[in-house]
């Protein structure tokens, strides 16, 4: 378990410097590859860096599939381009494959599959990750190990309904070993997730769900999401745990952060430029 | 016969989840997720074994991504519902977390629906199955058994945890006749030949199997030997040893209780003939005429859509027409 105050007096800074150089390398890797989804990468950056680089998540590069490890399962696989600079930092692959993204004979597509060491499962078809991470953690649970299994969804994903058969199934077997966390970012493709099906309160639905479910008000503040993160270990004994975690989608890009169809936005390379060169 | 004889008559599901059951005991890494579906031998292995069952509900898609999770964690997974929910309810679901997944995980995930064709005789068309063969076979990984009799359908469990993939094991909700004795049908070659002779060879499966060998009794009451084969494993019989069987025939008639002409059995070996290049007259049997909301007995209903005995004898005659002609 990590330590709260040496967390906040020397690796709080470290993540920070981390969230910033995976923003960078991820608009780089957009710069040469157009047609990866940018924006709701860019509102992801900061959970993912929490997980990998925070101490919550136990992993063992050289051996992916290494028995002992924490699953992550990244359910918003058009969102995870920032996954790519931490898995290549952590060593599941070389940095030069970053270069290659969505090139001929790359193994870094647009949206990411298992075929990339780092990645548990399949990508891109919305509304998976939590049934099938339930099934690990119930897995792991009547097999008496500890790992744990973390899955990584959108709001706008959760329009889904196989999204609501695994809360329920998770809340009803008391699933204490999986924690969602859902990249809150507000848009869908076709714009703002409110105005295509509000999810209202995903906190109180979680909690009619059976689960412990808090929020992060500022989901690019890695000290919020880590507190956040946190609290389900100590608080959510005998619960799944869900983390709505408010974030801003295109984050940092202006002319994209928030705007109604980022989704599918290109940013120029011009913009790209600017942008690594100011921060 | 008399072997056969002695054998008390179950439905399918019994037999198979006995065996299952059996190997439960021995084997704490099979799990069996069931989507609110049960059996008298449900009930016992749910007593028994219940750190290695779990009921998900009436949620076809969270059973299958279930059951692909404990597949991923190395539990050998039976998923049990009714055939046309755990094959079309979940469809998406089964094609990215077992087709495409288990190309690059090792995964054991064996869904098994119960209710093939019109077995749910009084339930109607929406617990019916029609299009399950031509939707699961649309998947290039998936195994597909389909037993014509409880002593196969019992067979399955075992073939199944012998090999990692995606399965799909399509069983009758209806006490059918035994065919096999204690000794069952050979896997390995994916059908057995139940009767040999003449010009025609009727090849079927599950249920159909039954309605051919009456076929075949008819003919032969007029003097009109045929040739009668159990096809149960769709997607990996031995394709040279069924072409050996065939040489000796002119014409083919394939028979399921699915639609014609959409996919099924009969595409799956109209492929099997061009591709081998083998010289064969094919007249396909399966259900005519679309979605029908008839009640009515099996045998009845199966008259109505072209694949009652009547019709197919009627249909085997005319082929045999053509052939001699």
């Amino acid at each position: 378990m990590m330590n709260m105050l040496q967390f906040e007096a020397g690796v709080l800074e470290k993540l920070n410097a981390k969230a910033h150089w995976v923003w960078r390398e991820t608009l780089k890797i957009h710069r040469q590859s157009q047609e990866t989804r940018v924006a709701s990468s860019l509102s992801a950056v900061e959970i993912f860096v929490t997980l990998y680089y925070g101490g919550f998540l136990r992993f063992d590069p050289a051996n992916p599939l290494w028995e002992l490890r924490d699953r992550c399962i990244i359910s918003k696989g058009h969102g995870s381009l920032c996954m790519y600079p931490i898995l290549a930092d952590l060593g599941y692959f070389s940095v030069t494959e970053l270069e290659k993204v969505c090139k001929e004979g790359s193994f870094l597509g647009g949206i990411p599959d298992p075929v990339i060491p780092g990645y548990e499962t399949i990508n891109g078809s919305l509304g998976h990750g939590a049934g099938v991470g339930a099934g690990m953690a119930l897995g792991l649970k009547r097999k008496g190990r500890n790992q744990s299994v973390y899955v990584v969804t959108g709001d706008g994903e959760l329009h889904e309904g196989s999204n609501w058969e695994a809360f329920m199934f998770a809340g009803q077997h008391r699933l204490d070993n999986l924690t969602v966390l859902v990249d809150n970012n507000h848009i869908s493709m076709l714009g703002p997730t409110d105005e295509i099906i509000s999810h209202r309160s995903l906190i109180r639905k979680f909690d009619a769900f059976g689960w412990f479910a808090i929020e992060v008000a500022d989901g690019h503040s890695v000290a919020a999401i880590a507190k956040a993160l946190q609290d389900c270990r100590r608080e959510a004994s005998g619960k799944p745990s869900a983390i709505i975690v408010n974030t801003r989608k295109g984050n940092g890009v202006p002319g994209l952060q928030d705007a109604p169809l980022s989704h599918v936005a290109a940013i120029k390379p011009d913009l790209i430029d600017q942008l690594i060169g100011e921060r | 016969m008399d072997a056969i004889a002695t054998i008390q008559p179950k439905a399918m599901r019994d037999t198979l989840l006995l065996s299952l059951y059996e190997a439960m005991l021995r084997d704490n890494d099979i799990f069996l997720v069931t989507a609110d579906f049960g059996s008298p031998v449900m009930d016992k292995i749910r007593a028994d074994v219940p750190q290695q069952v779990v009921n998900v509900g009436i949620a076809e898609q969270n059973l299958i991504n279930v059951s692909a999770g404990l597949a991923l964690e190395g539990f050998k997974v039976f998923a049990y519902a009714i055939a046309p929910f755990i094959t079309m309810r979940c469809y998406e679901q089964i094609r990215v977390n077992l087709a495409l997944l288990s190309e690059v995980r090792p995964m054991n995930v064996n869904l098994i629906g119960v209710g093939a064709g019109y077995s749910y005789v009084v339930s109607g068309p929406t617990h019916q199955c029609y299009e399950d063969l031509t939707v699961m076979r649309a998947f290039p990984n998936m195994r597909i058994y389909s037993p014509a009799d409880q002593v196969a359908a019992a067979e399955l469990p075992g073939r199944c945890l012998s090999s990692d993939g995606p399965k799909y094991l399509r069983l009758d909700a209806q006490v059918l006749p035994v065919l096999y004795s204690e000794e069952p049908p050979i896997f390995a070659n994916g059908f057995h030949e139940h009767r040999n002779g003449g010009a025609v060879c009727l090849l079927a499966t599950g249920y159909m199997v039954h309605t051919a060998l009456k076929v075949a009794d008819r003919l032969m009451a007029s003097g009109i030997s045929v040739g009668v084969i159990d096809l149960f494993d769709i997607c990996g019989f031995s394709e040279d040893l069924l072409q050996s069987v065939l040489s000796s025939y002119r014409g083919i008639v394939t028979m399921e209780e699915g639609f014609r002409g959409r996919g099924g059995m009969d595409a799956m070996m109209f492929d099997y003939i061009v591709r081998r290049g083998l010289d064969l007259r094919m007249l396909n049997i399966g259900v005519e005429g679309g979605y029908r909301f008839e009640l009515g007995e099996r045998h009845v209903l199966h008259e109505h859509v072209g694949i009652g005995v009547e019709r197919v004898t009627e249909k085997v005659r005319g082929l045999m027409k053509s052939l001699s002609a």
